[in-house]
């Protein structure tokens, strides 16, 4: 380009100087960056002035950001020792919340790069004492971990040995142990559960946590008569999310609350806990001579070993409530958490088998609903295994509606008495979410993309806390150890276990009896 | 090239005005990002589909290798964009824009059984705006409209001195 022989830079040349006109030219730029700068700044200050302002209409300003909060480093000196009583996959995630993990998890997330937000958890000052299982091969996944020297948070591996315990009876005896989790099928939550109260262990449980009124009557007096530290297996509601939509219930941001839904949306055999094959279709590992049968099936009737009961015992009754015990509860909670409704009045249940007709006893089709007078509430449960529709979980107000999943949407209903101002002053849009909370959101990064409207330029996004996934599986259980070290109470406490209990008993009996169930809150017993 | 005498004043206008509605397109484009708080381009690299697919999730597994394509992505952009409107390295700043928008478009391609989960603001069949301005960059790589109106006339006067 310097050779080229251009008439405007002879000029220049033959006038040693550039021309006034060639600098206007060469600086054609420099006005248009100055609009830029002045529209940039209008956009950037009208984006922040929508955004407060609707915030703020909302009600939704300061809404406080999560954060985890440290263990007190003085009572971490005192090292917890825990024994799992059933090592299958849930017992997985229990060690890894507790900073243990299993060589060969160890080696499958090193090779995927996914070990850092395990290996950036706090450490808990815990050790896995005891595993407890009736099958052999579990039993030793569960050693193997416990021994693993890998650990979270730097934590150093522990010293202590790893005994192997046959019945729980035996790990509940032994002193050297402080606390247990409880992750066997359900059949065995309760009588563990009492037996562990009765001997001083602290108890995490996961749910249901009984499966009958004979059963969680005597569990709630005998936790609430101990010095143990109860938690109940729930870990949606340690999400951030949760803690947000909290916020916005205590700020009444979607007016009176009648009708809440929730739902199960499943359509695959593993979903409607078909799991006793492997994936090439061979029964998955375990007989009689691995399996201690009779201690599987603990008080319920004696039946002949079967590879399907043991790994889909879900199916049946004598093991568990079904989708009610399965997937309610952890909608019960949630629900329960957020609007602390308790026991509900009356429970009507109906649904049947219809689509996966096999040897199964449990609804694969099944419908619930709760009614709440006293606050003005009706509580929903719709539970499909044949159709994976996403259908949510919303809580539905008279100004606003929430869905509330792994994200947060506020859509404002248009015949709302609160927002109508601003609905016809065209700051609030009723026709899609409002506001939508993230933990993990980004933006779509595109140059021709108009999708930020469609994404989050509708509200508040947060990131993750501190900009770290955590495992909310992690934070029940250092809530629960928490609390063992304070002596405060853990929110899966006794008492919402007990609601929980009572409401899903309710809604099973209304299932299998064929009738509305009530609850006589002077006797407290289900009539 | 043909001698910058040759252009029409209708052929300089034309090329000088898109050269500088596409930089503020891109300059725009790159302060959106800077002004997100904790904006990344995972969840866009999430949603890439074809060729790119693989190399897109290797990155997002990677959070120190995901900070610098953010980086760089705001930073590029941003850059590119006064390039255009200032006519500075005008010839570099439209054949990397040309190139990242290209990654761009690579990354969600309009093409017939490619679905994604959001929504497009229009209708693509194969070709997509992403693309079309990717190759008005390169139309301007080619066309010295820097020499037209923009700084690098200043550079270049230097030069012949």
């Amino acid at each position: 380009m310097a050779t080229t022989d251009n008439s405007e830079n002879k000029m220049e040349n033959s006038q040693g100087g550039i021309k006034r006109r060639t600098l206007l030219k060469a600086l054609v730029g420099v006005p248009v960056l100055g609009v830029f700068a002045y529209e940039l700044i209008k956009k950037y200050s009208y984006d922040q002035e929508k955004k407060a302002r609707l915030v703020k209409e909302l009600g939704l300003d300061n809404l406080p950001l999560p954060t985890i909060v440290k263990s007190s480093k003085g009572s971490k000196n005192d090292l917890i020792r825990v024994g799992i009583i059933g090592y299958g996959s849930r017992a997985v995630s229990h060690a890894n919340g507790l900073g243990f993990m299993h060589p060969n998890d160890v080696e499958a997330r090193t090779k995927n790069n996914n070990m850092a937000d395990w290996l950036a958890q706090e450490d808990l000052n815990v050790a896995i004492t005891g595993i407890c299982d009736v099958f052999d091969l579990h039993a030793e996944n569960g050693l193997a971990t416990a021994r693993n020297t890998v650990r979270a948070g730097g934590a150093a591996p522990s010293a202590l040995p790893v005994k192997r315990y046959r019945t729980y009876q035996e790990m509940l005896d032994d002193k050297d142990i402080d606390a247990v989790m409880i992750a066997t099928p359900d059949h065995h939550h309760a009588p563990i559960s009492i037996a562990a109260a009765q001997a001083g262990k602290h108890i995490y449980c996961e749910k249901a946590p009984a499966h009958s009124e004979e059963q969680i009557i005597p569990l709630y007096e005998t936790v609430r008569n101990s010095k143990v530290t109860y938690q109940l297996g729930h870990q949606i509601t340690q999400s951030v999310i949760f803690q947000q939509a909290r916020e916005i219930i205590k700020k009444d941001i979607l007016g009176k609350i009648t009708l809440v839904e929730t739902t199960t949306n499943r359509n695959t055999a593993d979903g409607a806990w078909i799991r006793h094959l492997d994936k090439n279709g061979n029964p998955k590992p375990g007989d009689e001579t691995t399996i201690d049968w009779n201690q599987w099936l603990g008080h319920t009737p004696k039946v002949p070993f079967s590879v399907d009961r043991y790994y889909n015992w879900t199916k049946f009754f004598a093991y568990d409530i079904g989708l009610i015990g399965q997937l309610f509860t952890h909608e019960f909670d949630a629900v329960n958490q957020l609007l602390n409704i308790g026991i509900p009045k009356s429970v009507m249940s109906s649904g049947g088998i219809y689509y996966w007709k096999d040897n199964r006893e449990m609804a694969d089709t099944l419908q619930c609903a709760f009614e709440y007078p006293n606050h003005d509430l009706t509580l929903l449960y719709s539970a499909m295994l044949a159709n994976s529709r996403s259908r949510g979980r919303v809580f539905m107000g008279h100004d606003a509606s929430m869905e509330l999943g792994n994200a947060i949407n506020i859509t404002v209903d248009g015949s709302s008495t609160k927002y109508k101002k601003q609905i016809e002053a065209g700051l609030i849009d009723p026709s899609g979410p409002m506001v939508s909370f993230n933990p993990n959101s980004g933006k779509v990064d595109a140059v021709t993309s108009a999708t930020e409207k469609y994404y989050a330029a509708r509200g508040l996004t947060t990131t993750t806390i501190n900009g770290i996934q955590v495992d909310v599986t992690y934070l029940h259980i250092k809530e629960w150890i928490d609390c063992i070290r304070s002596g405060k109470t853990p929110s899966a406490n006794i008492e919402m276990a007990f609601q929980e209990a009572v409401t899903c008993i309710m809604a099973h009996k209304s299932y299998v009896e064929k009738r509305r169930v009530e609850w006589d809150p002077e006797k407290r017993r289900i009539v | 090239m043909k001698d910058l005498a040759k252009y029409t004043v209708a052929e300089k206008f034309v090329l000088v005005a898109l050269r500088i509605l596409i930089g503020w397109h891109i300059l725009y484009e790159g302060f959106a990002k800077l002004l997100i708080p904790n904006w990344s381009a995972a969840s866009f690299l999430k949603e890439s589909k074809w060729i790119l697919e693989g190399f897109s999730s290797w990155i997002i597994a990677n959070q120190s290798v995901l900070n610098i394509v953010d980086f760089l992505n705001t930073w590029g952009l941003i850059l590119i964009g006064l390039g255009l409107i200032l006519g500075l390295f005008t010839r570099i700043a439209s054949i990397s824009g040309a190139a990242l928008l290209l990654v761009y478009y690579l990354n969600n391609p309009p093409f017939i059984g490619l679905e994604y989960t959001l929504p497009s603001e229009g209708s693509y069949l194969i070709v997509s705006k992403t693309l079309i301005e990717s190759m008005a960059l390169v139309v301007l790589a080619i066309f010295p409209s820097g020499y037209f109106a923009g700084i690098d006339m200043l550079l270049a006067g230097r030069k012949n001195k």
